[in-house]
């Protein structure tokens, strides 16, 4: 082991201790992956409607709407929401059915730091529709201390 | 007992797609920030919401500690006939709240 790899091999283990638990872009995709299979995964029908510049990121409103009759033989089955810097890539899935009439929710999440939010919404034929939106936070949440 | 708030209309038109907006009273706390002392705090969030219509589920929904405090869901129904929506939350350390509405369809 040459003077650099060991240096380099160091500087992470001095790291690591330190680096709290996160999400990354990678644990996203893995998140992603874990729930669509092989499945393509189509830029269409969804919308992620969150604000651009966040300047609280203790609550963040974000609404999600896929284009869909809703019908019994054509609705939306679930609809998730992943983020690539909290500490989980996770923020929430949520089950639908025909009788929502209305493929639309809408939440208050938390982030971390700014980053890419995205909703992957599963019909009922077994297709997955996804959407993003690119958000920056000022005052990220989680970081204050609890009083 | 937890604080409640829910927003759904009392009376609505039959097949009509009506609006159902709750908000709960809640801490959520994430299992990620460290308290007073340094020590990070448990975690203690609301894990699952479901919304039953009589008794048929037409909503649920699986939290993460992403959710923000007090936390809030809108969704839509399709106001098919009278019925009670019955509105349930459960979480951490055994938490459980739950809301019913009455929604009279004419």
């Amino acid at each position: 082991m040459d003077r650099r790899h060991f240096l380099a091999g160091t500087a992470v283990l001095v790291l690591l201790p330190f680096e709290p638990a996160a999400a990354t872009p990678a644990a996203m995709a893995e998140a992603i992956r874990k729930l669509v299979g092989d499945a393509d995964v189509r830029e269409e029908r969804v919308k992620l409607d969150m604000p651009p510049l966040i300047e609280n990121g203790n609550t963040v409103p974000l609404t999600v709407s896929v284009e869909s009759p809703m019908t019994v033989g054509d609705y939306v089955k679930a609809i998730h929401v992943f983020n690539e810097k909290n500490p989980q890539p996770n923020v929430f899935s949520a089950t639908l059915s025909p009788r929502n009439g209305k493929a639309m929710i809408g939440t208050r999440i938390k982030l971390g730091d700014s980053q890419k939010i995205v909703a992957i919404a599963e019909t009922s034929d077994g297709r997955f529709w996804s959407a993003s939106a690119d958000v920056i936070v000022t005052l990220a949440a989680c970081l204050e201390e609890a009083t | 007992m937890a604080n409640i708030l829910v927003n759904a209309p009392k009376t609505a038109k039959r097949g009509a797609v009506i609006e159902i907006k709750a908000l709960i009273m809640h801490q959520m706390e994430t299992g990620f920030r460290p308290g007073p002392n340094g020590q990070i705090l448990p975690r203690n969030i609301i894990e699952h919401f479901t919304a039953t219509w009589d008794d048929a589920e037409i909503f649920s929904m699986e939290m993460s500690p992403a959710i923000s405090a007090n936390p809030f869901v809108s969704f839509f129904a399709v106001a098919s006939e009278s019925g009670t929506l019955h509105l349930r939350w459960t979480g951490d350390h055994g938490f459980v709240a739950e809301e019913k509405v009455a929604i009279a369809v004419e």
